[in-house]
């Protein structure tokens, strides 16, 4: 499937995508269609959001919080919809849903995929639905013109080629081994696994997991399409609750250009 | 469809990160369970360490008291570490080691398998990493010590409800961060494949033991066997090699908590509806959003909001029952093997022992039931007493 919306997000003049996440929710609807509205302004080429789940098992301490701080509020799936219909009102921005199979599944695939949409909602990450389950969802987000973005591990060794020749609207390359959260060091040979999925793919492929800094950004960036932001995002939500929004503002800015600054591969 | 369905059932519903290890230990699996080498060693560990075959025992005095079928009790209790645990615990532990593996963790709810974990990691050599929910940390205390003193690390989880689910959550955290040398010995036939047949198949020597030692005795099957489930593992093992024998009846006893029409439960069949969590599609207690519910019942062990694939399939093409059973009526059949019979049961397997309490009078006395008595009661002898409004530290 051609997803539009997502190779516009990697469409940036070097070719290369600066992605966050955002647990919706937290701290409360409001705050979140602020925080999703000014992280667009600051220059994030495509928005995560995450549908809060109770029990996020790929998840590090930093978004396990943001998550329960979210449903504790009230937060539900219908909510995050409208969440992003009033994020529409304003803004085009690419934007993803990042949660877990069982919200999605409870939902009804149809009607959920068909809300997305309606709200153009251009993909879904699910951590838990890897590529030999995605078959019974797939088809249906394929239809209402959703990507099902697949995940690629640096455990996948020979599976690398196997979900990347298959992958649809961008790969999310994982960057180290656990849950996310913010690392100091990322010491997975990322350059390889790129390598194996560029002989099978020309679809874009974004590394995530432990990136919080400027420079490991420009890192990631610089050798795959783009760098995913996530628990560094959510933290600074978690410090400054509903007063995150300038905050918000100058980090992602800072981090969108540090990904800007790589150069681009020569045609 | 994906690997390991019990109808629409199991599946591997898991990061990325895990999905490669899975697939080395489904190999690895299939390779060691024809090797006789393998099983001979795992027999030998069996019969001479953890106590095997266990004993089926007549139950005499509680088969007058209650009147109707004779009621047979498959000690589990009496295996070495006190519960069922250790049949699946050693399989794993021995699997694990031929891996190559040198750790191993585990969840515990009751602690049970923490303990059954950290006994094999001692036996075999092996680093060993238990993760525990705060409140059952608390509730089993003793056990928790006795990991300790088996030489293992017991982490207090105190994410969600601090209980037997967030240690799931936190040992699968844990095990995608570091499956090199690791291996997840997973406790109940849950999870995704292949760990709901691994699991089955290890402790399916509850039956294959008690349906020899029934025809030796009654010289016919029984009429029903009972057993308590959480995630399924001493039900699945005591149902087992019956499921073919379609005129045994086969009740697997939930968790009621304070009552199914209460929030303060753990009866997945009961009030649970399909979703998709742990890795398996399956039944599983959860709001209308698809958000897993806290769920509550005084057994740690059964304390769990989701019901193994193979139970969930059982139910669905009606072979096996599935009853909930109060906290009330558990603690009350808990005393009542005490008095009767002298056997102290687990909380847990007290829930199965409630449901005979019930039923037994509807067969006749040329029937018999089998109850699995899944574990012993020592750990919850605090509880029990704390329940009954008996301060023991007077």
């Amino acid at each position: 499937m051609i997803n539009e919306k997502i190779a516009k997000a990697f469409d940036t003049k070097n070719k290369k995508a600066f992605i966050a996440f955002i647990t919706a929710g937290d701290p409360d609807a409001d705050s979140s269609v602020r925080y999703i509205l000014e992280i667009a302004r600051a220059g994030a080429d495509l928005i995560e959001i995450g549908i809060p789940f109770s029990d996020p098992t790929a998840e590090g301490t930093v978004i396990q919080e943001a998550n329960i701080r979210s449903l504790r509020n009230g937060m539900t799936t219908d909510d995050v919809f409208e969440i992003v219909r009033r994020v529409r009102e304003k803004s085009d921005v690419p934007l993803c849903f990042m949660t877990y199979a069982n919200p999605v599944f409870h939902y009804g695939y149809d009607r959920f995929f068909a809300k997305c949409e309606e709200l153009s909602v251009a993909g879904i990450i699910i951590p838990d639905m890897p590529y030999e389950e995605k078959a019974e969802m797939e088809p249906i987000a394929n239809a209402h013109g959703v990507s099902v973005i697949s995940m690629i591990a640096p455990t996948s060794e020979s599976r690398i080629k196997m979900i990347a020749a298959k992958a649809d609207g961008f790969i999310y390359v994982v960057s180290s081994m656990g849950v996310t959260g913010v690392r100091t060091e990322i010491n997975t040979d990322l350059a390889t696994i790129l390598q194996h999925i560029r002989e099978v793919t020309d679809t874009p492929a974004a590394i995530g997991f432990g990136i919080s800094t400027p420079e490991q950004a420009a890192k990631m960036a610089a050798v795959s399409d783009g760098a995913i932001v996530g628990s560094a995002i959510v933290r600074i939500v978690a410090q400054y609750g509903t007063e995150a929004a300038p905050h918000l503002y100058d980090y992602v800015k800072r981090m969108k250009e540090a990904v800007s600054q790589i150069p681009g591969i020569m045609e | 469809m994906s690997k390991g369905r019990f109808g629409i059932h199991g599946g591997q519903y898991i990061s990325e990160t895990l999905m490669n290890e899975l697939i080395r230990l489904e190999e690895a699996y299939e390779h060691y369970k024809k090797d006789p080498e393998f099983n001979a060693e795992l027999a030998q560990l069996l019969n001479t360490y953890a106590g095997r075959p266990s004993l089926l025992y007549y139950a005499e005095k509680m088969t007058k008291d209650l009147g109707g079928a004779k009621i047979y009790l498959k000690r589990e209790d009496l295996n070495h570490t006190g519960s069922n645990k250790i049949n699946n615990v050693l399989g794993q532990a021995l699997l694990a080691k031929k891996m190559g593996k040198t750790r191993l963790i585990a969840e515990t709810g009751a602690g049970q398998h923490g303990v059954a974990t950290a006994t094999a990691a001692a036996l075999l050599g092996m680093e060993c990493e238990i993760f525990m929910g705060r409140e059952d940390t608390i509730r089993q205390a003793l056990n928790v010590y006795r990991m300790e003193l088996l030489g293992a690390k017991v982490n207090a989880v105190t994410t969600g409800t601090q209980t037997l689910k967030d240690a799931v959550n936190d040992a699968m955290r844990e095990w995608s961060s570091r499956v090199y040398d690791t291996h997840y010995c997973l406790g109940s036939v849950m999870g995704p494949h292949p760990f709901p047949t691994i699991v089955c198949d290890f402790q399916s020597v509850i039956s294959k033991e008690a349906r020899e030692q029934i025809l030796e005795r009654e010289g016919k099957l029984p009429a029903a066997v009972v057993a308590c489930v959480g995630g399924g593992s001493n039900s699945i093992g005591m149902f087992y090699n019956f499921i073919e024998d379609k005129d045994v009846e086969l009740i697997g006893c939930e968790a009621g908590g304070k009552g199914v029409d209460t929030p303060e439960t753990a009866a997945t069949i009961a009030t649970g509806t399909l979703g998709i969590f742990h890795g398996m599609k399956s039944y599983f207690c959860q709001d209308e959003y698809g958000q897993i519910a806290p769920v509550y019942s005084i057994s740690a062990g059964l304390d769990y909001p989701g019901i193994g694939p193979e139970h969930a399939y059982l139910h669905d093409i009606g072979r096996a029952q599935y009853v909930p059973i109060t906290d009330e009526e558990a603690v009350n059949a808990f005393e009542y093997l005490s008095k009767t019979e002298g056997i102290i049961p687990a909380i847990e397997s007290a829930h199965a022992v409630a449901q005979v309490m019930k039923i037994a009078k509807n067969y006749s006395p040329d029937q018999s039931i089998i109850i699995c008595i899944s574990g012993r009661g020592d750990k919850d002898v605090a509880a029990i007493a704390r329940y009954r409004g008996v301060d023991l530290h007077d």
